[in-house]
């Protein structure tokens, strides 16, 4: 099947809009895609009529030119005939964000339309989803434009069985700068789904990383998902929702009874390099850290911070998630020390965590981090930047940048969010070194990149 | 692909849904999976014949259609040490519900490991492997895999165990032979692929392995 036409649309047929009910969710999405998508929409609904001076058009028969994708918004029931008008009409693809299929028992009508889109190799998303979220180009979601948070043109690239988990991490994402591929909500995930997307965003030249929301996979779906996952090179990261649904079941074996379906599934991802994240904060970091730095390390920190504090804090995380902080040889440290200004050379604690103190200046961590991209003992540096103290500027960011650049060690920097370090986090983000907003956060940056390879 | 021998072995096990401990013992050996001396004997004087020829200290275990878990009736008897310690319990044994016999095995030693295998809903079938024996689920300290194995998931699997000096050496208890362990996993792997549908779950409980070998002692296996 061709999902171009779902994904990269010119024109647009809206069915269901709605000529007396302004809040009908066709509505929404044919004034959102009319007023601020650079894509050509038509209402449809079979009353005919206009709207907003605009014809209504009868049916997706009835509309001038080619439509490359119709959002079906009407009544179960009518699905499938406005189907068959997309078929017949030839259509190239389809969003059914109708409900009341098999998430209500309606399997047979869901089953119904399924077998006529793939008799006719027509291609659609849902049905009961918010469909797609392109940045930049159109969405599909029935909610008000101006009450989405919407993430910036990206690399991630997400699909989401839950729609409402899809909008909230759109949230999330917005919040960490991360931008958008594509997102894309399967509902019931009819006919498209885990699989085919997997293979779509392997090939799509904008996705570096991509993201799953996934509550189950169907009778050996998951087997196909992780052996196709494992030849694909970008990195996959998964949210798994219902981790304790085994219950209590009486088994007769120990293994059945041990190797609980969500044990499987999390022991089954690792052993194909798939990075499992365990809540939507990991997902977050995961995403953000591998869409700068898309292969697996050993996960051996340096650390740099300028409070001995913190340094203890990066440690005790790093150590819970299985990272080393390894000690750092004479011959390291000798190099650290000759690197330093006078005044904290001698006060400066070169171990790892190397602790700069407050009384570091822009050169001294240039010249650490100098060090540090160079010593075969760690295979990433976390740098934790406190820009409380003056010897701080704010091209520190870019300059560190710089650094990094010239080796690719991979740098993940904790800079407190607020607005008056806005430019020494853009020095980093602009230079493409992710940034986190809490020590946490810095260290799923480092973890995700361990996890990163097949265990 | 299973060698006529396991085929009629399956077969006569289907009606009962699994496969008692001899049969099952067999069916490993038969795949190149390391198991005890052993012999099912269903007369006592079978029974002493076995243990002379295996050496004692012998086990001896019940094989009943009706006994799936051993322990539950006391029907396992470890370091039996001469020809009257056998006698009494073959007598024992005999009284147990549905007794068609009892397997007579040599005494093993080592770290007791757990591999088993399972049809995940998802993702097919999966292999686990942790620290076993009657203990298995209060550590609960197992990794899974999907199968077939290859020889890198069993170094992970081990790695990923919170117990896995215990393999590795500790407190005077040598490494055990991980070259072995490897290799019986691999040969139970190919068996399980080879099985297909035909079965729903398998445990090996416990493993011996030491640093010489990896034995399995026991072997339950469920059919679907």
């Amino acid at each position: 099947m061709d999902f171009k036409p779902l994904f990269k649309p010119e024109t647009i047929a809206v069915a269901g809009v709605s000529l007396s009910n302004e809040g009908h969710p066709a509505n929404v999405i044919y004034n959102k895609i009319h007023l601020r998508y650079p894509v050509k929409v038509y209402p449809v609904n079979p009353k005919g009529g206009t709207f907003k001076r605009d014809r209504v058009y009868r049916s997706v028969e009835e509309v001038p030119g080619p439509v490359d994708l119709a959002v079906i918004a009407v009544r179960a029931e009518l699905v499938p005939e406005t189907l068959s008008q997309c078929i017949r009409r030839k259509v190239g693809g389809a969003v059914i964000v109708s409900g009341g299929f098999a998430e209500v028992g309606r399997s047979d009508l869901q089953e119904r339309i399924t077998a006529m889109a793939r008799a006719a190799e027509f291609p659609f998303i849902g049905p009961n989803c918010l469909g797609i979220y392109a940045p930049g180009h159109f969405d599909t979601f029935f909610l008000p434009g101006e009450r989405l948070v919407r993430p910036s043109p990206g690399h991630v690239g997400f699909v989401s069985q839950s729609g409402g988990v899809l909008v909230d991490q759109m949230v999330k994402f917005t919040q960490q700068g991360l931008g958008l591929s594509l997102a894309v909500s399967i509902g019931n995930k009819a006919l498209i789904r885990e699989l085919d997307l997997l293979r779509h965003l392997a090939d799509d030249p904008e996705t570096r990383v991509l993201a799953f929301y996934v509550e189950g996979f169907g009778r050996r779906e998951g087997r196909a998902f992780v052996e196709l996952a494992a030849s694909i090179p970008k990195p996959i990261v998964v949210l798994k929702a219902g981790k304790t649904a085994e219950g209590s079941r009486a088994v007769s074996s120990h293994t059945a009874s041990l190797a609980g379906d969500y044990r499987v599934f999390s022991d089954v991802l690792a052993q194909h390099g798939i990075v499992e994240a365990r809540n939507e904060f990991e997902l977050t970091c995961f995403c953000e850290s591998l869409s700068h730095y898309p292969r697996g390390i050993d996960g051996n920190v340096g650390i740099i911070t300028v409070s001995g504090g913190h340094g203890a804090i990066a440690s005790d995380i790093c150590a819970d998630l299985g990272l080393r902080v390894p000690r750092m040889p004479e011959a390291v440290k000798a190099e650290l020390r000759a690197g330093l200004s006078a005044n904290i050379r001698d006060i400066a604690c070169l171990d790892n965590p190397i602790d700069l103190t407050g009384s570091a200046v822009d050169e001294d961590f240039l010249a650490a981090l100098n060090v540090l991209s160079h010593a075969a003992e760690i295979d990433s540096v976390l740098l934790l930047l406190l820009p409380y103290s003056p010897g701080i500027s704010s091209d520190l960011g870019a300059r560190l940048s710089y650094v990094h650049q010239q080796n690719g060690k991979p740098l993940v920097a904790y800079v407190p969010h607020v607005e008056k370090y806005r430019i020494l986090i853009e020095g980093f983000e602009l230079n493409r070194v992710p940034v986190a907003s809490s020590i946490d956060g810095a260290a799923y940056m480092v973890e995700a990149m361990r996890r990163c390879r097949p265990c | 692909m299973l060698i006529p021998e396991a085929e009629k072995i399956l077969a006569e096990a289907r009606p009962r849904g699994w496969v008692m401990e001899p049969e099952a013992l067999r069916l490993l050996e038969l795949a190149e999976v390391p198991v005890p001396r052993f012999t099912w004997a269903c007369s006592r004087a079978e029974a002493l014949e076995a243990a002379a020829c295996i050496g004692y200290p012998v086990v001896a275990k019940v094989v009943s259609p009706q006994v799936l878990h051993k322990s539950d009736v006391e029907g396992v008897r470890p370091g039996i040490a001469d020809g009257q310690a056998l006698t009494a319990t073959f007598e024992r044994f005999s009284r147990l519900p549905g007794f068609e016999g009892v397997v007579v095995a040599e005494m093993l030693s080592g770290r007791e490991l757990i591999v088993g295998a399972k049809h995940d809903f998802q993702f097919g079938p999966v292999i686990l492997m942790g620290i076993g024996g009657t203990a298995v689920e209060i550590y609960q300290d197992t990794a899974t895999r999907m199968a077939p194995l290859k020889p890198s998931d069993i170094q992970s699997m081990l790695g990923c165990l919170r117990g896995r000096r215990l393999l590795t050496g500790h407190r005077g208890f040598a490494a055990v032979n991980l070259s072995k362990l490897t290799e019986m996993a691999l040969r139970f792997s190919e068996l399980v692929m080879a099985l297909g549908d035909r079965f729903d779950s398998i445990d090996l409980n416990p493993v011996f392995c030491s640093p010489e070998r990896c034995v399995v002692a026991d072997a339950r296996i469920i059919l679907s």
